[in-house]
């Protein structure tokens, strides 16, 4: 029987006003059916072109130039509309990353399921229900008869995709591609997503063609894998070959700039890729990673071409590297890794939070509705030291945002306080803070697009701080403008560029910049790196914790990632529903004894090993609104080791371990030994 | 120390061109302009009719061939369009031409001052309305509602009627009727942008609420503003083409596109080229205004 999927060097052009861009160039590839292929990159390497191009559905402007797409056997090049058009949904559906794009809000989940096998003409309405109700009960939708009258909106974020997933699968199509169809869900839900699409996979036999820039869901789903760089594919073979003994240099940088669960503790650098991705590597005559490549050498790698070679022959495991087998000499050398660092609770206590609680008034007024009360933060207490890194780790919801708004004052708390040195910031929002507290506390944000003004120059939003904050006048803020570009490793040319000209790993360092500008005690991260490609964000941390451990400042780091919790954070807070369940050094939190849900997120985050087994916990079920009280533990209603009514009833005794402390109703045994913790070798490396 | 040295030059590197501009990296703001312009084709034309009518107004005194208010009766013997008189004269001889083009002073001086001074209370209110929320978003955002569902010309009559026919009055009453609109795209701007990270940060350095609302957001307002503004510019001019028409414009005798229209309009079946052409006229202003707001449009969606 034919692959399923079939690309033979196929090459697309853009054609924009700046004249012809290649996009992709000469990519290959077959899936057999059944066959699951994970294609990963960074942003900008073409892997979404790959797979509209698989539908013909390229974007206006964009053009297959050379190559053929083969589904099932057949060139898509000669097919009428009316071919392609049975071709897309019947033999291959398409799964995209936001659910709710592929949701039409004004019918039923009902109605879109059933829509499939009516257009098809497969089924009449009452088969078609059927079908729809059995689909859904495929996909672990409780209650699927009641799911059937739902609208889109009504159901949460991992509901939508397992609709989108279970709407792909009502053709029954030969091939299903799937677009980064975790990337806006929580861990847990990830997890459980990806379980059932594994699931599925074996059930239903269809191909998958899996597009992702994460490489540890690709690990836990695809058994190949392509690497795809500037529009070309560097690397494909086995999963576990690609994983144990990536050949190609950009390969083995994605793998060792990502941070791991498993690494034996804080401290240990990563390694980020140096450089970006530029539109210009997909023109480029010779290897197109060649500028960030340390291994590159003239002629060889930057003239030609550059073919796939086999890494070992036999077993289709190639990569496209004109230098192999020196860089896999290179490579073995530099197998060493850095020791890490154990948490002192002895450096000075910074910021003392004590039962920080923050409730937000919802309703009243004009709203009609009942007054409600969301419980965004409750009686969060825990320590910020100087020159070390806290970590505040959950899933969406649980409060951690609220927290970072709180201490920097960019909301008010309802209760409890939190002192740094003399002065409580708790019930001080920042416009009554004295100039030099707010110069003490700092902050990072997330989102790279809008932490910068697209207004102002790099050289303004760095002058102003030293300006407001240190009262410097304009020629000695322009100098130190100069030393803080050095610190975070930025050219002086930048100074004059706004911010749309910069890359976002790029605005990130200005944001950092910008927040060391006022020689801050404390800074608070709020996921500074999520929004980053892989190879910059291990850039971005390494920079960070220099630059804060060097200066002895502390550190707040908001994040859901627990692998880079685990690489950078000397004290860990796990957070649920606006709580803190559990507190202690990093070392410890992530060892056992662990409370129910931090063994759960650990089970749920995706590792970049792909023999590791499925999760041993799931969590089901949603987290519950913060507007409900609850009296006993607020995980009782998703704890897979819930004891029974106890934990509904009352809440939950902290049990302390030292400076570790669990917040539940398990009697925990005490960590035995350090030496227990499991210790598995870093894969990859 | 070379490793990441190394790192960030090739990082710099890769974002000028990624920027997609060689050019150095700031450049001024009529450059800057003048690029998105020159990028669209409808904008250009736009420009291009509105700088026809600019030099129009300020060579006026050199290029029109006749005084405007010049009356020759002697003339109503052939009033059309001829060798001596390019566009006819009017119905009291007066050649139209010369009336165009110091009558382009007149809409050119008012039409702008009154949009400009309907942006100034437009962006005060809506930055206010926006930022501080609350009553004071409530009572500015109700006030202008109400000013907005009143049906313009009758304002516009009430308004002249009682304070007389001036330039002063019409740029008021413009200015007043216009500022809602504007008030209500920057405060859509400050609304969304008040939340982003950056707002935060100037909070966090202590900035006041005038710094943060003019230097923070009202950059960001820019681009729609200044499409507006051009949009308001044609609407006005028809503005005060109708003023002119209904008799509450600017006072005769000097040249006024709308008078001119209103003038001649009951002889329109003998002498029509008296009427169309101002008509004419003000539509080629009109469509300029709107030509280069679309064209700014969309330059600043593709860049």
């Amino acid at each position: 029987m034919a692959e399923v999927l079939r690309f033979e060097s196929v090459s697309i052009d853009y054609i924009g006003k700046a004249g012809r861009q290649p996009i992709v160039s000469g990519v290959s590839f077959a899936i057999a059916p059944g066959a699951s292929l994970g294609l990963v990159g960074e942003s900008g390497c073409g892997k979404s072109t790959v797979a509209l191009a698989a539908m013909r559905y390229l974007p206006p402007g964009m053009r297959i130039s050379a190559g053929r797409i083969l589904v099932e056997g057949h060139d898509t090049a000669g097919m009428s509309d009316k071919q392609l058009s049975a071709i897309r949904g019947n033999r291959i559906a398409m799964i995209y990353q936001d659910p709710m794009s592929s949701l039409n809000p004004v019918m039923t989940v009902g109605e879109q399921l059933m829509e499939v096998p009516l257009l098809h003409g497969v089924a009449d309405r009452a088969g078609a229900y059927r079908r729809a109700v059995a689909m859904l009960g495929e996909v672990r939708l409780s209650d699927p008869e009641l799911m059937m009258a739902r609208y889109p909106h009504q159901l949460s974020g991992g509901q939508q995709q397992r609709v989108v997933i279970a709407m792909a699968l009502m053709a029954e199509p030969a091939l299903l591609i799937m677009d980064e169809p975790t990337t806006g869900l929580d861990v847990t839900i990830e997890a459980a997503i990806l379980e059932l699409v594994r699931e599925l996979r074996s059930k239903f036999g269809a191909a998958i063609l899996f597009i992702s820039h994460n490489l540890g869901t690709v690990a836990r789903i695809c058994d190949r894998i392509g690497v795809l760089y500037a529009g070309r594919l560097v690397e494909s073979g086995d999963i576990r070959a690609v994983f144990h003994r990536p050949a190609h240099p950009y390969t083995h940088g994605l793998l060792a700039a990502l941070p791991r669960l498993d690494a034996s503790g804080k401290g240990g650098r990563l390694s980020p890729i140096e450089g970006t991705l530029t539109a210009a590597d997909r023109a480029r005559a010779g290897c197109a990673f060649g500028p960030r490549c340390a291994h590159v050498v003239v002629a060889e790698c930057t003239e030609r071409t550059v073919p796939l070679v086999e890494v070992e022959p036999g077993t289709g495991h190639v990569a496209r590297c004109a230098r192999l087998d020196a860089v896999r000499r290179a490579l073995h050398a530099a197998a060493a890794k850095g020791g890490g660092e154990a948490a002192d609770a002895g450096a000075p206590i910074l910021l003392d939070v004590k039962n920080l609680t923050k409730h937000y008034e919802l309703g009243g007024r004009f709203g009609g509705r009942a007054r409600r009360v969301v419980r965004a933060l409750s009686e969060a207490t825990f320590q910020a030291r100087a020159g070390q890194t806290l970590a505040i780790v959950g899933e969406s919801g649980c409060g951690k945002s609220t927290l970072a708004k709180t201490i920097s004052g960019l909301i008010a708390a309802t209760r409890g306080e939190a002192r740094l040195g003399g002065a409580d910031l708790a019930r001080m929002p920042v416009d009554r803070r004295p100039r030099d507290l707010r110069r003490r506390i700092q902050m990072v944000f997330q989102n790279p697009d809008s932490t910068l003004n697209p207004s102002h120059s790099v050289e303004f939003a760095l002058m102003r701080p030293l300006k407001v904050l240190r009262g410097m006048k304009q020629a000695e803020a322009k100098r130190q403008v100069a030393r803080l570009m050095e610190q975070v490793q930025l050219p002086p040319e930048l100074l004059a560029r706004m911010p749309h000209q910069l890359s976002g790993g790029q605005r990130q360092r200005v944001a950092i910049a910008r927040a060391l500008a006022g020689q801050p005690d404390l800074v608070v991260a709020d996921e500074p790196v999520s929004a980053l490609d892989v190879s910059v964000q291990a850039a971005i941390l390494n920079l960070l914790s220099d630059l804060l451990r060097h200066a002895r400042i502390g550190l707040i780091v908001i994040s859901h990632d627990l692998a880079l919790v685990r690489h950078m954070a000397d004290w860990v807070a796990v957070m649920y529903l606006g709580r803190i369940v559990e507190y202690g050094p990093a070392d410890r939190v992530f060892a056992p004894p662990y409370h129910p849900y931090t063994e759960a997120l650990l089970a749920a985050a995706p590792k970049p090993d792909p023999d590791e087994g499925p999760p041993k916990v799931i969590l089901g079920g949603a987290m519950p609104s913060p507007t409900q009280v609850v009296a006993g533990c607020p995980f009782a209603s998703r704890c897979p080791r819930k004891l029974g009514a106890l934990c509904d009833a009352e809440p939950p005794p902290v049990r302390r371990f030292g400076d570790h402390w669990i917040a539940c109703h398990i009697d925990l045994p005490p960590p035995a030994a350090a030496a227990e913790r499991v210790a598995r070798p870093a894969a990859g490396a | 120390m070379s490793a990441p040295k190394r790192a960030i030059a090739a990082e710099t590197g890769a974002a000028a061109p990624a920027a997609g501009a060689a050019a150095p990296a700031r450049r001024g703001a009529a450059k800057r302009a003048w690029a998105l312009v020159g990028a669209s084709p409808i904008a250009m034309i736009g420009g291009a009719i509105i700088l026809f009518w600019c030099l129009c107004a300020l060579f006026a005194p050199w290029v029109a061939p006749y005084p405007p208010n010049k009356i020759d009766p002697a003339q109503l013997v052939y009033p059309y369009p001829s060798w001596r008189h390019w566009l006819g004269v009017d119905h009291l001889g007066r050649d139209i031409l010369s009336r165009l083009i110091w009558g382009a002073r007149t809409v050119l001086i008012v039409a702008p001052i009154a949009v400009f001074s309907a942006a100034a209370l437009g962006i005060v209110l809506g930055l206010v309305s926006g930022y501080r929320g609350g009553v004071a978003d409530a009572v500015i955002m109700r006030v202008g509602d109400t000013l907005l569902a009143f049906p313009k010309i009758i304002l516009y009559l009430i308004i002249m009627a009682k304070f007389g026919a001036s330039a002063f009055n019409i740029i008021a009453v413009i200015g007043v009727t216009n500022a809602p609109i504007i008030a209500r795209i920057v405060r859509a701007v400050t609304l969304d942008v008040k939340n982003r990270d950056y707002v935060a940060a100037a909070r966090m350095r202590g900035e006041s609420p005038l710094y943060i609302m003019l230097v923070e957001i009202l950059p960001n307002a820019r681009g729609p503003l200044i499409v507006d503004v051009f949009l308001r510019l044609g609407y006005t001019t028809i503005a005060i083409g109708v003023l002119g028409f209904l008799g509450v414009g600017l006072p005769p005798p000097d040249p006024d596109w709308g008078g001119m229209i209103k003038e001649t309009y009951g002889m329109i079946f003998v002498w029509p080229h008296m009427t169309i052409i101002p008509a004419v006229a003000i539509s080629s202003l009109v469509i300029g205004c709107n030509l280069l707001a679309t064209g700014l449009r969309e330059a600043a969606h593709d860049g």
